[in-house]
């Protein structure tokens, strides 16, 4: 049974904004599926009374105390900045609204 | 077909409220939280999505977010969890936003609203003037999760120009809780009842400062209407980014005008987002949902499930301010104070606060509210400031009120320094004397003052005689200007009437 079609990759590619070649999608939906159809195998498993491992270190969530400390240089924060005025970065005109 | 749609149709309203918390710090990095810097100038790499970087919490707003989770009545989640919520936007450096998802830190509570008791229903006829019953309704709160702002772009023409978009990052990274309710709401007028509501208790619990002309407090509103009578929903829409109580009542009122007419011409309503235009008030569509939102969130591998103990939510419970409902309650059986008093003087915990000091300080409540529900909101709302603001303390306030009640000072007299004492504070005491303003108790000086104006008013005397009270009150007048308004007015009728009528 195929688990990952050529729509799937296609999809997830334009939400990622990623380009891919022919040979790519076609590689890239083999791989994909192999995947999941190894990651299937633990549906053999009793998992009954297994609490899921949300992560792979137990510990309690490190935490920092609420004290600011100064922002970095500006001119650091900007030095990738293909265009600036001022202190902002400068991209091309977005329309409003167009996400969140 | 009658005017109102509303009554066909019953609106089904559900409202996400973004609030940013009272933090020093970002959510995941240390740089500073502040409004109304330059540029890009609070910002720190995390901020900025640089590799390498390592987000770390922010411990104060576990704390913010159980208070929130106590005040709501809510479940506070002892396991909760991040996740990446993936989209690209210029003004998000790291293409995702750390949020959470199916594993939110607080979840299942309620608040209540008060509402007009026919609130939601179509109207019945010409609504009576002064007169609207109230009731108290719950409103459920499906969840409350923590994330990150994102930050901000800005569009304006003047500073950006027509071609470009300047992005300040300034906000990106600053702590939030979405509060999203039920969709329980049933008009415009209880979406912005429960709004103000919600303010109200982030502020008193010192939550948020909930600031909408900051940005601190915005709401999205998710809108359907069903044929009166249907128990299904209908197809919802949402309004994104009303960021003023007007334009949430404004933006919802449309939006159901806009639904009705698409359903009575026997239309479908898509699934959509909305945009709301204050000036033209009405909504249009930004983007239609055929294409559902797809955010492939996943859990944050940067960081590890938050474990809440039960300590943690004991001591903050421990810790809690009174909230508004339970003040309201207290006032009225410890004060015995109308509805009306009680519901002004906790609008705001300054206010209440004020109020309470004031009555301490003059020894009495009914005195206290008084003035405050009347000079006091008077002067906060000439000069659209708070309590805070003023320079009157509730000490200043309370000499005041005992320099009446102990007769000391007239009513009328202590209405003209109220302004001056609100403005630059001061003893009342003090500036009384200073300015000669004692009330004027002796009864010779009064009887002299009364003796003359009754010899020289002999007609108005006549009128007084034969049952006119309006001469009475002229010759109080005069009375009361002989003595500079300095004598109790009621001292003032009663030697009057004592003197002409015998």
């Amino acid at each position: 049974m195929q688990r990952i079609t050529r729509q799937d990759v296609e999809r997830t590619a334009d939400l990622a904004r990623l380009s891919l070649t022919e040979a790519e999608i076609v590689a890239l939906t083999r791989d994909l599926d192999r995947i999941l159809e190894h990651a299937d195998q633990l549906k053999d498993l009793d998992t009954e009374s297994t609490v899921p491992t949300a992560h792979a270190i137990v510990l309690p969530t490190p935490q920092r105390a609420d004290e600011p400390v100064p922002g970095m240089d500006v001119e650091s924060a900007l030095a990738n900045a293909p265009l600036r005025e001022g202190s902002a970065f400068v991209v091309p005109k977005v329309i409003e609204g167009e996400e969140s | 077909m009658s005017v109102d749609p509303m009554e066909r149709y019953e609106a089904v309203i559900g409202l996400e409220v973004h609030t940013h918390l009272k933090t020093r710090s970002k959510l995941f990095s240390p740089a500073p939280v502040r409004y109304g810097d330059e540029p890009n100038h609070n910002v720190h790499p995390i901020d900025l999505g640089m590799p390498g970087v390592l987000p770390v919490l922010n411990e104060k707003v576990v704390g913010l977010a159980i208070r929130l989770g106590l005040a709501t009545h809510s479940r506070v989640n002892q396991r909760s969890v991040f996740s990446r919520k993936n989209y690209f936007y210029p003004d998000l450096p790291k293409g995702y936003q750390i949020s959470q998802y199916d594993e939110p830190i607080v979840s299942k509570g309620w608040i209540e609203i008060e509402v007009p008791t026919d609130s939601g229903q179509p109207a019945a006829g010409e609504k009576k003037r002064g007169e609207t019953p109230k009731e108290r309704r719950r409103i459920g709160i499906t969840r409350a999760h923590l994330e990150e702002d994102a930050g901000k772009s800005i569009h304006d023409a003047a500073v950006a120009g027509a071609d470009d978009t300047h992005i300040d990052l300034n906000r990106a990274g600053v702590p939030l809780l979405e509060i999203v309710s039920e969709p329980e709401m049933r008009s415009p007028e209880e979406a912005s009842a429960y709004l103000r509501a919600l303010r109200s208790i982030l502020r008193y619990i010192d939550v948020s400062d909930a600031d909408m002309e900051k940005g601190q407090f915005r709401c999205d509103a998710n809108i359907s209407l069903r044929r009166r009578g249907e128990s299904r929903l209908g197809t919802r829409t949402e309004i994104k980014n009303l960021n003023s109580f007007a334009s949430v009542e404004g933006a919802i009122k449309a939006e159901i005008v806009r639904q009705a007419e698409i359903l009575d011409d026997g239309g479908e309503i898509l699934q959509a987002t909305m945009a709301y235009d204050p000036q033209r008030g009405r909504t249009r569509i930004l983007r239609l949902k055929e294409n559902a939102d797809d955010y492939r969130y996943f859990d944050d591998p940067d960081l590890i499930p938050l474990i809440i103990q039960d300590e943690e939510i004991e001591a903050v419970r421990a810790d809690m301010p009174e909230l508004p409902d339970e003040k309201r309650v207290r006032f009225q059986d410890e004060y015995g104070l109308s509805a009306y008093d009680v519901g002004v003087l906790i609008s705001s915990r300054p206010l209440a606060e004020f109020f309470e000091q004031t009555a301490t300080a003059c020894g009495s409540a009914k005195s206290a509210v008084n003035w405050i529900t009347r000079d006091l909101m008077k002067e906060l709302n000439e000069r659209g400031v708070d309590v805070g603001e003023l320079a009157i303390t509730p000490e200043m306030l309370g000499a005041l009120i005992r320099l009446v009640d102990e007769g000391r000072l007239t009513a009328r007299s202590a209405r003209d320094l109220f302004p001056e004492l609100a403005e630059q504070g001061g003893d009342p005491e003090a500036i009384m004397r200073v300015r000669g303003l004692e009330a004027v108790s002796d009864p010779g000086v009064i009887d002299g003052s009364v003796e003359e104006v009754v010899g020289a008013n002999a007609k108005a005397v006549e009128s007084v005689r034969a049952g006119d009270d309006k001469a009475l009150n002229f010759l109080m007048g005069q009375v009361m200007k002989a003595t500079q308004g300095k004598a109790d007015p009621t001292d003032v009728r009663r030697r009057l009437v004592e003197r002409i009528r015998g």
